[in-house]
């Protein structure tokens, strides 16, 4: 099986790699360290896996690490950092949304694509922006609460997709 | 689990894909991938070439044409979702795209590939069917439309030769009124156990002229309820006549148990879904 070089644009950053045809984008942000983004039912069930391409929600276990070369992608660490959080990030901390944490990145990228395009969203709005994703220590109540308060604050617009480094 | 091995042939072009598609009949065009990979993961399939048409900026983009909406194959359903021509002349359709699995899928699974995956279940098949779409498909030897009872020919399968891309669906300006409903395990991100769209054109006097009934998840394809829809020509959408066109609606229904809901459940709630729906068309008053 053929493999290309690709390269992608991680959390303003560009990457490069030899993707097989059927390497997932999920498989190849894992391989290069993006550990964050967390692979679950790899059926577009669960969202665990969410990122942000070309700044719209998407499964990456559903992507063809090849059919994203050449764009840009945001993973939850290109949200913010433990010493630089992003709103959403504190307001998840805040609020005890997290209890294992798998689902976290992808409900934290979930409530960004939401608030970006929807700063002042309803609780039926926020419910349907993060239908996506499971939870399954059963936190919704925090999530959406977090969410919330979120847009509350002012969440932090814009593009997201800062260098890491 | 990895994906199984296959070669991703990827074209710049249309007549690039039709050519990869006419020199190896036998590959799956990728778009959105939302269904083809969930399948071949799960080795429900097992095509051994595929041809990624997710980048073919001509498969995209809604237009207006001479009294037709014209919806390119690769265009998303989030796109379609929030389209102000599609919410226009398209409304059945806007509203299954609004609740059609959830945001991050939505973002990927194209229209061409919800029509092509031929699912009993899939959401836009019945709006296009109320919207008398048709459904082009290509190949190196030209173009051909097809209406759209006629791609679907079986479970699972549709009218597309091997070698034919499917690269969009249009439909005529529509005249009347339409709804949609969509009835789902939960509010979001579910797929359908019932779905159904209508849509009804009245003279002034209020009498239907046309009506099209169209079900989704009932039968092994999305199907259109003619004795339905043939109940209510020549008469106002009174309530015996919603009644009747109801009544037809169940007994159009081939519906199976399954793990979304059983038969008997189906065959009753098609029939409420319907009349709901006429209702609703009815309260909203004459065309205007």
């Amino acid at each position: 099986m053929s493999e290309r070089t690709i390269r992608l644009h991680v959390n303003g950053r560009w990457r490069e790699l030899n993707a097989a045809s059927n390497r997932t984008l999920l498989e190849a942000l894992r391989e290069l360290g993006y550990t964050d983004v967390k692979s679950g039912c790899e059926k577009g069930d669960c969202g665990a896996c969410a990122v942000l391409l070309d700044g719209q929600l998407v499964n990456s276990c559903l992507v063809l690490a090849r059919q994203a070369d050449g764009r840009s992608v945001t993973t939850v660490r290109g949200l913010g950092t433990i010493d630089d959080p992003n709103p959403i990030q504190t307001a998840f901390a805040d609020t005890g949304a997290v209890q294992c944490g798998y689902c976290t990145p992808g409900m934290i990228l979930a409530a960004k694509a939401l608030l970006d395009a929807c700063p002042d969203p309803t609780d039926d709005e926020i419910r349907e922006a993060l239908s996506g994703n499971l939870c399954r220590c059963t936190g919704y109540g925090q999530i959406i609460e977090a969410v919330r308060l979120a847009a509350r604050r002012g969440h932090g617009a814009g593009e997201g997709g800062r260098d890491e480094d | 689990m990895t994906l199984p091995a296959f070669e991703l042939v990827e074209p710049r072009t249309l007549s690039e894909a039709l050519r990869a598609l006419h020199e190896s009949p036998g590959a799956a065009p990728i778009a959105g991938g939302t269904n083809l990979l969930v399948d071949l993961r799960g080795r429900r399939r097992a095509e051994e070439r595929l041809i990624d048409i997710g980048s073919l900026e001509e498969l995209r983009g809604i237009s207006l044409e001479t009294g037709w909406v014209r919806v390119g194959a690769g265009t998303t359903i989030a796109e379609i979702s929030r389209d102000r021509r599609i919410i226009e002349h398209g409304a059945p359709l806007a509203s299954a795209a609004r609740t059609f699995a959830a945001p991050a899928i939505r973002n990927r699974a194209t229209i061409g590939g919800n029509l092509i995956d031929a699912s009993p279940a899939a959401d836009s098949a019945p709006p296009l069917l109320a919207l008398d779409a048709h459904i082009e498909l290509r190949s190196i030897r030209g173009k051909r439309l097809l209406p759209i009872d006629e791609f679907f020919v079986g479970l699972r399968r549709t009218a597309r030769r091997p070698d034919e891309l499917l690269t969009a669906v249009c439909w005529p300006l529509p005249a009347g009124r339409s709804a949609y409903r969509k009835i789902g395990r939960r509010k979001a991100d579910a797929i359908s156990v019932v779905s159904a769209a209508v849509r009804i054109v009245r003279d002034e006097a209020g009498v239907c002229r046309t009506a099209r009934i169209a079900l989704g998840a009932v039968a092994p394809i999305p199907v259109r309820a003619r004795e339905a829809e043939g109940a209510l020509i020549g008469h106002r959408l009174s309530e015996e006549a919603v009644a009747a066109a109801a009544g037809f609606a169940r007994e159009t229904a081939q519906p199976i148990d399954d793990i979304r809901g059983s038969a008997g459940y189906r065959r009753r709630v098609v029939g409420v879904v319907v009349r709901r729906l006429l209702e609703e068309i009815g309260e909203r008053g004459n065309d205007e």
